[in-house]
């Protein structure tokens, strides 16, 4: 394990920072970072999955020095594949943080301040439980992206099964092999059943949460 | 308790310049809107940097741009109560009450979450969240919340212009209550002379980004050409008047004062109370015979110091009784019919007054 090896609450707190730096930061370059944040949004998946191949790839600049430094390799690997739903997920996941921070009152904020908090604290125990739902939301939609991501998983880490097969890779595959209907559409209803799942808990969470902080 | 601000800033077309020293326990920031009050109590909170500025509050030094000294807002310890009261919508009442108190020096925790909740009259509230409390229970709690941050200075931002009469006249009672029992000087932000006549033991009077008068309220009162056109109505000035006995037959209260006796309705105050006595110039007349068979209770004789015109029609009459100003607005014809001059001796007849229960605070 080590710092680029993130678990998901490493990943979110990565995109909480960065939304909040959009939202609230006025800073030199801000458009470029805005636009690299979102360019896997845009750019075909393909594409995505190809640069993450060229960098992260075993030779590619970034993965070639992982690998000699630290022995991590992406490029093939269930790794791989996390850091491509990441990467996909991630301009998802900064918009919706970023849009609920930009809607919490900063008036609130202003009211914490006098009250005695400094920075970290307003923020805390002010925009940070204010934001939540907009954090929920922006999980939902990371995951949804996750589960339905096939063009830059299989570009940079291929379809090995149980290795780095996802489940539209593997539904994939079972189409194209005669007789592979029965299987095909096990897997279906199995990301229909998890996906009905995750969507109804985050109506669940979203309404608590939002029940919560109701103003 | 003293407060010494002189700022000056500018904000796009609107420059502040502003200064004025107050050891009063109410002091209010009176003006039209736009006139700078809430920028310059924002300038006083941290709120907002000045480009020059110096602020101290009892000899604490906050804000010196000239030394480039200029505490952050969150160690200013000054409590600031909101015009549209600002609770944390995701607290309850309570964790918004206490959520000040541990960021105030251990040393410096005055406030007692006991004595406050009894003064505000919120105890039964704190379970509540913020969406579930009335307009007048919100700017309460948001007033406990800024007092039980152990503030050494509070700001109030027209904390009852959101609220209808009704309203704002079950909060006035507390923030007098806050006047007189609290060792706390307050910055008291209004627009409206109603308020500030009842509340106030010092005005400061903006205009236009600067301050047209400040000083002892009793004193700024008499000053109605400071008095911004919208509320002309209300200008008039204050007295502080005894109270001589309450005759039960007739439901009346007797007040004594240097200009004489005064009478008002119902049971108001203990027998030697002083109560503050607001008259309002547009409910004083003028005669230069003392009146027979009149209905009017309150007539008081003096002599006239001074004619004000008070726009095209009409002219303020001051008549000093005994020592005790009141101030008549009258018409300009009324003036001319009856040959008011300075040094006439007259009789001001007063149609209404208005007395707020508690002592006006004693400096």
């Amino acid at each position: 394990m080590t710092w680029l090896e993130l678990s998901p609450d490493e990943w979110n707190a990565v995109r909480l920072a960065v939304a909040l730096l959009l939202a609230r930061r006025d800073f030199w370059g801000k458009s470029l970072v805005n636009g690299l944040v979102h360019l896997p949004l845009v750019l075909p998946p393909v594409v995505t999955g190809y640069l993450l191949l060229l960098t992260f790839g075993k030779r590619g600049p970034v993965g070639s020095f992982l690998n000699e430094a630290f022995g991590i390799v992406f490029s093939f690997r269930w790794t791989g594949a996390a850091l491509a739903c990441a990467v996909m997920g991630f301009p998802l996941m900064v918009r919706a943080i970023r849009l609920s921070i930009e809607a919490v009152d900063r008036r609130l904020e202003a009211a914490a301040s006098t009250l005695g908090a400094n920075a970290l604290w307003v923020f805390l125990t002010v925009t940070l439980p204010l934001t939540l739902p907009g954090i929920v939301a922006g999980m939902i939609l990371c995951f949804a992206k996750a589960m339905g991501e096939f063009g830059a998983t299989i570009t940079f880490v291929s379809n090995i099964p149980g290795e780095t097969q996802t489940l539209p890779s593997a539904i994939y595959t079972f189409t194209q092999i005669p007789g592979g209907d029965a299987g095909a559409l096990r897997l279906t209803a199995i990301s229909v059943a998890i996906s009905l799942a995750a969507l109804m808990a985050s109506e669940v969470l979203a309404r608590r949460v939002g029940r919560r902080i109701a103003a | 308790m003293s407060v010494a601000v002189a700022v000056r800033h500018r904000l796009g077309d609107f420059a502040l310049d502003a200064a004025f020293e107050s050891q009063g326990r109410l002091t209010a920031i009176f003006g039209a809107s736009g006139s700078g009050k809430t920028t310059l109590i924002n300038v006083i909170a941290g709120l907002i940097k000045p480009d020059w500025g110096k602020i101290a509050i009892d000899g604490a030094v906050l804000t010196d741009t000239e030394e480039h000294l200029a505490l952050p807002v969150h160690r200013r310890r000054i409590g600031y109560v909101f015009q549209d009261s600002r609770l944390f919508p995701h607290l309850t009442v309570e964790q918004n009450l206490h959520y000040g108190r541990w960021f105030a020096p251990r040393g410096d925790r005055y406030a007692q979450t006991a004595q406050v909740l009894a003064l505000l009259g919120i105890g039964h509230l704190l379970t509540r969240k913020p969406r579930q409390l009335s307009g007048g229970e919100r700017q309460r709690v948001a007033i406990g919340r800024a007092l039980l941050a152990s503030p050494r200075l509070l700001l109030m931002d027209e904390p009852l212009a959101s609220l209808d009469q009704p309203r704002k006249e079950e909060i006035l009672p507390y923030i007098e209550r806050l006047r007189d029992d609290l060792r706390l000087p307050i910055l008291y932000v209004s627009h409206s002379l109603a308020e500030v006549k009842r509340l106030a033991t010092d005005i400061v009077v903006m205009a236009e980004g600067r301050v047209a008068a400040s000083g002892p309220a009793d004193r700024i009162a008499q000053r109605l050409d400071l008095v911004p056109p919208e509320e002309r109505d209300e200008g008039g000035v204050i007295l502080d008047m005894t109270v001589a006995g309450y005759d039960q037959a007739y439901d009346m209260t007797s007040l004594r004062s240097a200009a004489g006796e005064a009478y008002v309705q119902g049971k108001v105050g203990k027998p030697g109370a002083v109560l503050r006595v607001q008259i309002r110039a547009r409910d004083v007349m003028v005669a230069t015979q003392k009146p027979k068979k009149i209905s009017a209770l309150n007539i008081f004789r003096g002599r006239v110091t001074a004619l004000d015109a008070a726009g095209p029609a009409a002219v303020n009459v001051t008549v000093d009784c005994a020592g005790a100003p009141v101030i008549a607005r009258i018409t300009r014809q009324s003036r001319d019919t009856l040959r008011l001059a300075i040094g006439l001796e007259v009789y001001a007849l007063v149609k209404a007054i208005s007395v707020s229960p508690p002592a006006a605070a004693p400096r």
